[in-house]
């Protein structure tokens, strides 16, 4: 089973990156980008059987830093 | 009794030597040296150093995967039994990635790698890591980091201010920190995560000696205990 793990800043979290990507798109020319903000995108391949509850787990425990990050689990259909 | 310290070492950890070099010099007995994967540390520790570096290559996040390497459950326990522990560096973010310490550190505001000396304020001399300093001292020491910008949300920061846990402040803009966090003490104050590099600076050849007083301070608090 393919998984997507979302990790993205929680809002209110400076993202120093997101600010240097949107000063270049600007800079490219690229009007109206109103903000940016760069997360992370983890693809696993996992055992038919993992549960949700254990994927919340690995992403509580590694994948995402619960401080400053927010995670979401997409369920990829499988073929 | 000669004082018991070990460095920890990561695949990509750099200042593990320098750290287990200021601690030889200042206590006069040399560090043991602990590799990652091991699971256990060394019998009766008076003091364990996690050093600066890119563990793991900075994967996935800075200190994330070494936080969660074996060694670390052993530092953990010792932490929680009271064993003075420092984290300089990756060392720092290593101990908040761990959940040891409150908060994060972020990509610096700047965007850059900082690589300076840079001024600070002792903010706490009662801890076992800086009572061999002033309160309101300003020090110089080295910083060489790309993410030292500390976060915590604003209910963290009062509390741990409030509680007397901010142990150095940085002096000028020196990476986004909140409030210009530079190194922060944990509850019971034997835990120490901070960005700038004491162990870069315990001689006055290598350009300052302010680190000095933290591992002398370290080493005559368990000496006298």
């Amino acid at each position: 089973m393919k998984v997507r793990i979302h990790v993205s800043l929680k809002p209110g979290v400076l993202d120093p990156q997101g600010r240097a990507v949107h000063h270049a798109l600007e800079g490219l020319g690229f009007t109206g980008v109103e903000d940016v903000r760069v997360g992370r995108l983890i693809e696993l391949d996992v055992a038919d059987s993992t549960s949700e509850a254990e994927l919340e787990d690995m992403c509580r425990k590694l994948l995402a830093n619960t401080v400053i990050e927010n995670f979401r689990i997409e369920s990829m259909e499988t073929a | 009794m000669a004082f018991r310290s070990a460095v920890i070492t990561f695949p990509g950890s750099n200042c593990d030597r320098d750290l287990a070099v200021a601690l030889e010099k200042v206590s006069g007995t040399p560090a043991m040296r602990v590799w990652h994967g091991d699971a256990e540390l060394p019998e009766r520790l008076d003091f364990i150093g996690i050093p600066g570096g890119f563990s793991y290559g900075d994967y996935l996040r800075c200190g994330a995967i070494a936080s969660r390497s074996p060694i670390m459950r052993a530092v953990i326990e010792a932490a929680e039994r009271g064993v003075p522990v420092l984290g300089v560096c990756n060392g720092f973010q290593v101990l908040t990635e761990s959940g040891l310490l409150p908060g994060a550190l972020m990509r610096n505001a700047q965007l850059t790698f900082t690589c300076r000396t840079a001024p600070l304020r002792v903010e706490n001399s009662q801890s076992l890591f800086t009572g061999g300093y002033d309160r309101g001292q300003e020090i110089m020491l080295p910083v060489a980091h790309h993410d030292g910008n500390y976060f915590a949300d604003e209910d963290t920061l009062d509390r741990i201010e409030g509680e007397g846990r901010v142990a150095f402040r940085y002096l000028d803009a020196c990476n986004g920190s909140r409030r210009d966090i530079a190194g922060i003490l944990n509850q019971a104050g034997n835990v120490l995560g901070m960005m700038p590099h004491p162990e870069r600076a315990i001689e006055p050849d290598h350009g300052g000696s302010d680190g000095r007083a933290l591992f002398e301070s370290a080493v005559k608090g368990l000496v006298a205990a």
